[in-house]
């Protein structure tokens, strides 16, 4: 048991913190470190443009997407390799943010999917961060249950028309291409009806409306179709097989370790140790001790949780399902940080502004954000689920729907 | 990074769960429970035979010379089996403040007795209530002998030796305690047993008349040792916790795979199943954090002292949950005597006092951090 590379790492360590040291943009270190938490801002520039100007660089030295094959603009690297990179790559993986969904799941389903001629053509640029993509599943009526989605693509000659409406989508209104899936059959059970695209999002038809959220920000984004016409070339996968094709793409997104989720803990310890309460500092004070050391086994939990998956990718394993746990741990922690954290700022922790007595309205914006964590990406709800029937071997939900004929699914309870 | 058990270690691992299926089945555990013994005589020998007493002692003293991360393995499945012996008084707490601080002739003469399992050791702190600390140790040794009163001492029935932990001085600082080393077959000593949550492993108050005692460490060293000592056993004890939180999870699943109820498998009920989730939450932080311990432990890092209280707290509050919840799963049949759900129940509720309280952990973690981050 060690926490060594083995010399091969070593060596690649070595040779990517190097080509970093002498090419990172080193101008907003200072920036991407204060910003954690999720929430990145550059003060005077785009993170998107930021961020494409560094994928650009990475891409031309041959450290982007290092994991895709060398043909389509990646390195051929091993999945340890790219834990590496990333731990590397550091608070500069924050600037990858715009790119993170195409990488993680448009790319390598298009790789698994798509024709030879949309392979070349794509994933060089998707991994040079000249296109981003963007990935349409979710739906208004369709959160967790995906597959009870209603936008629509009827074929009309060698082309696809699209109708219907995508919610949730990250990155849109940045976005080049977008991955979608539409119901090509509604006469079939909800599973067996859908099949897998991409477009481009410039196409007429398409628009993009930005969701004001809850915590008061714009990150995500309504899309409208309205006789989008997209050629049967970008169809993915068969006709009617667009739910297997969706898995290939989650999966490839569980399969991403390394990526350490926010968990608030190192902000909450700071916190705890600078403030000042009646009696004294509040690290001093035995219930703020408690609850402190109950998250910060939690937070350390989960970093050894995932060294224990990065030693499985090391020796070539494939990583267990214990992953799953990270942002079903991490989301509830945010939440209840915040809100512990407040507590403890008493009146003044209504206060959202730049005032000193709650440090900047750190924790007043991670309460607000925080139900976001919960929800995206698989709710809580979800994910116990996929422990309980992945992992621990309990059956599946019973499904009235599974069976029925997607037009006679009930859309209403009363 | 290699942050998991060698395949020789696991290998052992799957050797003690084999032995342990076979030697301590819970009808086994039943019988200590129900108090037809004291402890498992015929595990306890099986145990040295199978050289697990004394897999962390060296080759010089009896002992099979392996490591700590083997001793690891092996306190998981004696966590798992729920297994009624002396293991982590005699082996986690006695065996390590030998290794740490005995003299020569002292490792000579206990720890080859420990490693054949001729000899149970206890390590005699706790004076009432309160957790580990200098100001609640009063027994006092002056002049060679011990007078004063330990409750409760685990496994203290049974013990041969004792590690004591004394007063030697009254400047109210950590160098006032001093160990000591008491044969408790010299005389000198009074023993009663004490009924207590987990009877499969008893607890017992032992009364120190002008007994004999032999220092073992340094006069005035006892606490620094003593906190060393409880860093390790933290550790070892957070492994069995996990081995325990596992089988509790284990045992939870199954019932819920084969209870009917409504015209369906209780697990197919998302209440039952996110229940069973959380659960599987808790004991794979709690394997995280002890595989850090394990890895302080075994390299003598140092971060021990973080890394032991950061398993202790994550493993003693999945064993906790498991142990409960459990039960829940069991529903009414979770709360007979019959089921075994109870027997994890009460060895849960029981390890999470024996080294101190959880309290005590969580503030000896944010000390440590403290320490770490002022560093």
């Amino acid at each position: 048991m060690n926490f060594d590379d083995t010399p091969q790492e070593a060596a690649f360590r070595e040779t990517a913190r190097k080509w970093i040291e002498a090419n990172a943009p080193k101008e907003f270190l200072a920036e991407l470190s204060k910003s954690s938490l999720g929430r990145i801002r550059l003060a005077n520039h785009d993170i998107v443009d930021v961020g494409k100007a560094w994928q650009k660089k990475k891409a031309e030295g041959n450290w982007a997407c290092l994991h895709w094959p060398k043909e389509y603009g990646g390195r051929g690297a091993t999945p340890i390799e790219r834990v590496i990179w990333q731990q590397e790559e550091g608070v500069y993986g924050k600037l990858t943010q715009p790119f993170q969904i195409g990488e993680g799941m448009c790319g390598p389903t298009v790789m698994a999917f798509g024709s030879e001629d949309a392979k070349r053509r794509h994933l060089p640029r998707l991994a040079a961060g000249e296109e981003i993509w963007c990935q349409l599943f979710s739906e208004p009526s369709a959160g967790s249950d995906v597959a009870g989605l209603r936008t629509r693509a009827e074929k009309k000659g060698d082309n696809w028309v699209v109708n219907g409406q995508k919610i949730w989508t990250s990155g849109a209104h940045y976005s080049d291409y977008g991955l979608l899936i539409a119901r090509t059959d509604p006469n079939v059970p909800k599973h067996k009806g859908l099949t897998m695209f991409f477009l481009d999002m410039r196409s007429p038809g398409v628009e993009v409306r930005p969701i004001k959220q809850a915590n008061g920000m714009q990150e995500f984004n309504e899309v409208y179709f309205t006789d989008v016409v997209i050629p049967d070339s970008q169809r993915l996968g068969a006709i009617g097989e667009g739910w297997s094709v969706s898995l290939t793409t989650l999966m490839n997104e569980r399969m991403s370790i390394g990526s350490r989720l926010a968990t608030g803990v190192p902000e909450m310890f700071e916190f705890c140790s600078n403030l000042m309460l009646e009696d004294g500092l509040a690290i001093d004070d035995p219930a703020v001790r408690s609850k402190l050391a109950s998250w910060a086994v939690k937070s350390s939990g989960l970093k050894y949780t995932s060294y224990r998956a990065i030693s499985a990718l090391s020796k070539g394993d494939r990583p267990g399902p214990e992953n799953s746990i990270g942002k079903l741990v991490s989301g509830m922690m945010l939440q209840d940080i915040a809100t512990y954290a407040m507590d403890l700022q008493g009146a003044a922790g209504v206060l959202t502004g730049s005032d000193e007595e709650t440090v900047q309205g750190q924790f007043q914006q991670m309460l607000l954000s925080s139900p976001s964590m919960r929800i995206a990406g698989g709710t809580d709800e979800i994910l116990r689920n996929i422990i309980a029937e992945r992992v621990l071997g309990l059956p599946g939900d019973i499904r009235v729907d599974k069976d029925v004929p997607y037009n006679k699914i009930p859309t209403k309870g009363r | 990074m290699n942050f998991d058990f060698s395949d020789d270690q696991k290998q052992l691992r799957d050797q003690a769960r084999k032995f342990l299926a076979e030697k301590c089945p819970p009808k086994a555990v039943r019988a200590v429970l129900d108090g037809k013994a004291p402890y498992d005589k015929e595990l306890w020998k099986g145990l040295a035979e199978m050289g697990f007493l004394g897999v962390a002692i060296p080759e010089d003293f009896g002992g099979a010379g392996a490591g700590h991360l083997e001793l690891c393995v092996i306190a998981e499945e004696m966590g798992r089996a729920n297994a009624p012996v002396p293991f982590s008084s005699t082996v986690y707490l006695v065996a390590e403040a030998l290794l740490i601080a005995g003299s020569d002739a002292q490792k000579k003469k206990w720890l080859p007795a420990i490693a054949s399992g001729e000899a149970i050791g206890t390590l005699a702190l706790f004076e009432g209530k309160g957790n580990p600390s200098p100001n609640n140790v009063k027994l006092a040794a002056a002049n060679g002998v011990l007078n004063g009163v330990k409750k409760p001492v685990a496994d203290g029935a049974i013990a041969d030796f004792a590690v004591v932990a004394a007063r030697t001085g009254s400047s109210g600082r950590d160098g006032d305690i001093s160990l000591f080393i008491v044969d408790l077959k010299d005389g000198g000593v009074e023993v009663k047993g004490l009924t207590n949550l987990d009877p499969t492993r008893g607890q017992a108050e032992i009364t120190f008349k002008d007994c004999k005692a032999e220092p073992l460490g340094a006069a005035g060293e006892g606490w620094s040792i003593l906190t060393q000592v409880l860093d390790r056993a933290a550790v070892l004890c957070a492994f069995e916790q996990v081995g325990g939180s596992d089988r509790a999870l284990e045992m939870g699943r199954d019932y819920a795979l084969d209870r009917i109820a409504f015209g369906r498998q209780i697990g197919s009920f998302q209440a039952v199943k996110h229940m069973l989730a959380d659960m599987y939450v808790s004991a794979t932080l709690a394997r995280s954090n002890s595989y850090y311990g394990a890895w302080a432990l075994s390299t003598n890092a140092a971060e021990l002292p973080e890394a032991a209280a950061a398993a202790r707290i994550s493993a003693t509050q999945a064993f906790q949950h498991c142990a409960k919840n459990n039960i829940q799963v069991h529903g009414g049949m979770g709360f007979t005597w019959e089921f075994d759900c109870h027997m994890y129940y009460r060895r849960a509720n029981a390890m999470a006092l024996g080294l101190g309280s959880l309290s005590y952990w969580e503030d000896q973690l944010i000390d440590r951090m403290r320490k770490k981050n002022a560093a």
